[in-house]
């Protein structure tokens, strides 16, 4: 449905070409959840956001690369495809539910004008709809709620409300910029259950952008590790998690404290910090934090390789070098 | 022995004024009754939804907010009674380290400067700059390179080091710790708990550490208290978290974090809490917690549990309907019991 190749994204700043997204491709199947899973600053935002092209331009540009649509090439739409593009075939929600709502327009207001805004129904018809959607989304006395300002409501239900407003006109992707990441926990396992309603109710695909490994063993059948603006580890949740083959992707496993039996463990910590993406080093950009790190890695930019499976991974390690590696590794850190 | 930390019956209520003519005045119930102590040595964990008050006890524990009753004692003296003396003494001892490494800092301040701030305060400028470049050293930061920059230059993790650096600087007992690592991301937010960590064993310091984060919390306290609008719903000892949990809002919050490991993940099952958190101005009556509550009755409607020891693991829970112990028979149909 969705096809990203070789996407480059370069962000025009004062200090510098910022590469954002550094020749990333994938694809996104009818009704699958994919989670895109990476830090701050790894592009997944910036990633997200060209799927629409919704980066600001200047300073976003897109020097190479494509992005289609059900075969439309998106980097190439005008306006008004881009208008129906967004919207109504794919939507977004976003990380703050406060500031992506217009504070002195009533809920019922803002959600019958999305409505409209891509639907030729009478008013009332949208009325109705927009009721509906609220229902859908779990609002409690929807009718009445239409009235509320957004002040009124509380982060969860705000969220909720932007849920409804995505839903409008049926998208075949929803994309979800960290959704829940401003939510309490039990919130957060509320919107994660209605997210997953939604796709087994409406079949729409859901590309889900988090920091939060739980949330995307959670929701996603397939999984994308970003590191500095490059996709370092992509499969299924079981690849990633079980069968783990790229040194970030480890680290990142390891460094998050898990509640579990026997009490926890020392967490081990990645050294330093992410790269800079302006001028990027020669050689794999994790090099400098990895604790597998040798010689090679400074001057080889390993490729993103098929593995088994869907399995792909971007170390120069193959899949059993790093098994033994990482044994070693962990027998150290053990004793 | 006495505790290093001792608050009894703590309340800290803030007026409201409501009404055409802002004469009606009701109460925001921050915290409403809270009993905990704290040994020295230890990390006392509070866990708790935003809302729930744990950083208005926070801000109790350092002075910063008179309580509206109840009292605060530390080393067994309490704090509304002690002279100006005292009071300069006692604040000198707890120290705290705040959330957002960004805000927290002066921006015009050099690192160096910031560390030295608390010092000067009290008078402690012997050696002043070897000591900055000590406490620069202690928490991981280069005392040379580091000591003349400006906060802009530093990335989160290293920001939140100086706060620590700052914190430590009088050499304090007791370090409130206020969601310290909630700000930072996943990679960099493991260092700073291995830091504090460190740290705690070195210079023997207690921690109370105030997180939502149900995994943070368990990784680093020894027991933790868990808060639900302004009181204290379970308090559990290390390692016991997912094995002895009593509350049903514990049991929620427990089964409501996602867990890095999708297998577990789809086999679980989650307590999903239905509504919203209830408005602090206006707790529910009985139990706070009886309106999201799978389990309540009517008498948790009318009568409120006392915190006490209660069901087969005698940790204290303040439920009528205390959940019983995991058996190891039950543990093996619980995928989180690993």
């Amino acid at each position: 449905m969705l096809q990203v190749e070789n996407l480059h994204v370069h962000l025009d700043t004062p200090g510098g070409l910022v590469k954002a997204v550094d020749g990333v491709s994938f694809s996104i199947q009818k009704g699958e959840t994919i989670g895109i899973v990476g830090e701050s600053g790894s592009g997944k935002s910036v990633l997200a956001h060209s799927l629409m092209k919704l980066n600001p331009e200047p300073p976003a540009l897109y020097p190479q690369g494509t992005i289609h649509f059900e075969g439309q090439p998106v980097l190439e739409m005008g306006k008004t495809e881009l208008r129906k593009l967004r919207g109504n075939d794919i939507a977004m929600i976003f990380q703050d539910p406060m500031s992506s709502l217009n504070p002195v327009s009533r809920i019922g207001k803002q959600l019958i004008e999305a409505i409209q805004a891509h639907q030729k129904r009478p008013k009332q018809q949208a009325r109705e709809k927009a009721i509906e959607l609220l229902e859908d989304v779990g609002i409690a006395d929807a009718k009445a709620r239409m009235n509320s300002y957004p002040h009124q409501f509380s982060g969860g239900m705000r969220q909720r409300v932007l849920i409804a407003m995505a839903l409008a006109s049926n998208p075949k992707l929803l994309i979800a910029d960290e959704p829940t990441t401003a939510l309490d926990v039990t919130i957060q396992a509320q919107v994660l259950d209605l997210l997953k309603g939604i796709q087994e109710k409406y079949g729409t695909a859901i590309l889900v952008i988090t920091h939060d490994l739980g949330v995307v063993a959670h929701l996603a059948d397939r999984i994308l590790v970003m590191y500095a603006g490059k996709i370092v580890e992509s499969g299924s949740a079981e690849d990633i998690f079980y069968r783990t083959s790229m040194p970030y992707t480890w680290s990142l496993l390891r460094s998050v404290p898990v509640i579990r039996e026997g009490g926890p463990e020392r967490l081990i910590p990645i050294d330093g910090q992410p790269p800079s993406l302006i001028d990027r080093p020669a050689g794999c950009a994790f090099e400098p934090r990895c604790p597998f790190a040798r010689d090679a890695c400074r001057q080889v930019d390993p490729p993103l390789e098929h593995r088994e499976g869907n399995h792909s991974a971007a170390c120069i390690l193959s899949s059993n070098e790093f098994e033994e590696q990482k044994k070693q590794l962990e027998g150290v850190l053990t004793t | 022995m006495s505790a290093l930390l001792d608050i009894k019956g703590l309340h800290v209520h803030f007026p409201v004024k409501k009404g055409l003519l802002q004469r009606e005045k009701s109460y925001v119930k921050a915290l409403n009754g809270i009993d905990l102590q704290v040994q020295k040595g230890e990390t006392l964990g509070i866990v708790g939804e935003s809302g729930c008050g744990k950083s208005t006890l926070a801000r109790s524990i350092v002075g910063l907010q008179q309580p509206t009753a109840g009292e605060i004692l530390f080393h067994g003296k309490d704090y509304a009674e002690a002279s100006a003396k005292e009071l300069h003494d006692m604040r000198r001892n707890v120290q705290m380290i705040f959330q957002d490494p960004y805000t927290s800092l002066n921006p015009r301040m050099k690192i160096g400067d910031s560390v030295a701030a608390p010092l000067k305060a009290y008078k402690k400028t012997e050696r002043l700059e070897s000591r900055v470049k000590e406490l620069l050293e202690l928490v991981g930061l280069n005392p040379d390179t580091h000591y003349n920059k400006l906060p802009h230059e530093f990335s989160g993790g290293q920001r939140q080091r100086v706060g620590i650096a700052r914190a430590l600087a009088l050499e304090p007992e007791l370090l409130i710790c206020d969601e310290p690592v909630s700000a930072l991301d996943v990679s960099v937010q493991a260092q700073v708990i291995n830091l504090l960590q460190d740290l705690q064993k070195q210079l023997g310091l207690t921690y109370v550490f105030i997180a939502h984060d149900l995994s943070v919390i368990n990784h680093l306290a020894d027991r933790v208290a868990v808060m639900y609008l302004g009181k204290v719903m379970e308090k559990s000892e290390r390692g016991a978290f997912h094995t002895k949990v009593q509350h049903p809002y514990t049991q929620s919050l427990l089964s409501a974090v996602p867990v890095p490991d999708p297998l577990l993940e789809r086999g679980r099952e989650r307590i999903v809490l239905k509504g919203e958190l209830p408005s602090p101005a206006n707790p529910p009556s009985g139990c706070v917690f009886h309106t999201r509550c799978p389990m309540a009755t009517e008498r948790c409607k009318n009568e409120v549990p006392a915190l006490e020891p209660r069901g087969l693991s005698g940790q204290e829970v303040a439920c009528f309907y205390p959940l019983v112990e995991k058996q190891p028979a039950d543990a093996a149909k619980d995928p989180l019991y690993v």
